[in-house]
């Protein structure tokens, strides 16, 4: 059990502190790793609360997809950092006085006699007990309309992010698909009527051969 | 044993600290869409502990759907990221005023 606390504490020490740096690190891509770094340690604490699958499908999608993504277009991007910086700190006395009070009243408000040790203890969770088999039954069986709904979510992101950033350049050669697909049979094939004449008659055939 | 306090003040800081970001990071936008994925973080961060404290697994459930709408944001918001750096060369904020607001 210590050791688990130390695990916690750990954790919740570290990802502080990179989410300190992830707001004022002053090259972007030094933010990104930092949240990539944040995104780790969440994960631990997950694993800390025996949340398994959550743990790695955030491994697995934040920093697998997301923040390479994220990473992808901060590089491209051509940033110019000072002109980002200039006046970086002035919002900082408003800023630190907001943060400084959702802390300290969320903290007056937790750290009452309700989610206390005795109030709200932990749970063992019973010998070959799987965190994604019961994630998996509940998810397709009570939340299959939620997840067809976030499927659909998916795929309206896919299609967005694509049009969005879909660029046709002027005098690139392609093949007009609609075009093709329009095209009738009357605009490409012509029937013409030809009166089937025969231009060597039976009897003068040999003669001409020999000639 | 940890108590659920502990978890909860870990996700109020998270949470305040990405506000403060947004507080300092007014100019940039890539930071901006980062705090907003801190801020999330925070919140599945008391969707799991709750989960786990109260021996609930539809905490973890709404966790997940958070993480789909959050990739599906953050994608959306960097192809709009995107074509905003093709047509104005900046993701500054103060160059956003076509609307004169």
């Amino acid at each position: 059990m210590e050791f688990k606390n130390f695990l916690f504490y750990l954790f919740a020490a570290v990802t502080v502190v990179a989410a300190l740096r992830v707001i004022t690190a002053r090259n972007p891509v030094h933010a990104v790793l930092f949240l990539v770094l944040a995104f780790f340690n969440m994960a631990g604490l997950w694993l800390l609360l025996q949340a398994e699958f959550l743990a790695i499908a955030l491994v697995m999608v934040y920093v697998g997809a997301v923040m390479v993504l994220f990473l992808f277009v901060v590089m491209m991007l051509d940033i110019s950092i000072e002109r980002m910086r200039r006046g970086f700190w002035n919002n900082l006395p408003l800023g630190a006085l907001v943060g400084l009070l959702l802390v300290g009243e969320m903290a007056v408000v937790l750290t009452g006699k309700y989610f206390s040790l005795e109030a709200l203890p932990a749970h063992e969770t019973p010998a070959g007990y799987s965190n994604t088999k019961e994630l998996a039954r509940i998810l397709f069986t009570d939340y299959a309309y939620p997840f067809e709904l976030a499927s659909i979510i998916l795929l309206v992101a896919i299609i967005a992010a694509v049009m969005l950033t879909l660029r046709r350049r002027k005098g690139t050669k392609g093949l007009p698909v609609a075009q093709q697909l329009n095209i009738k049979r009357s605009e490409r094939v012509r029937i013409v009527n030809m009166p089937s004449v025969n231009q060597f008659p039976a009897g003068k055939e040999e003669g001409g051969d020999q000639a | 044993m940890i108590p659920l306090s502990h978890y909860l003040i870990l996700a109020a800081i998270l949470f305040a600290i990405s506000v403060v970001g947004i507080f300092l990071n007014r100019k940039n936008l890539i930071v901006l869409l980062m705090a907003i994925e801190l801020m999330l973080m925070a919140v599945n961060l008391n969707f799991v502990a709750f989960s786990h404290y109260l021996n609930d697994l539809s905490g973890q459930i709404f966790v997940f759907f958070i993480l789909v709408v959050a990739a599906a944001e953050s994608a959306i918001g960097l192809a709009i990221l995107v074509v905003m750096f093709r047509n104005l060369s900046s993701i500054h904020v103060d160059d956003l005023d076509n609307l004169k607001g």
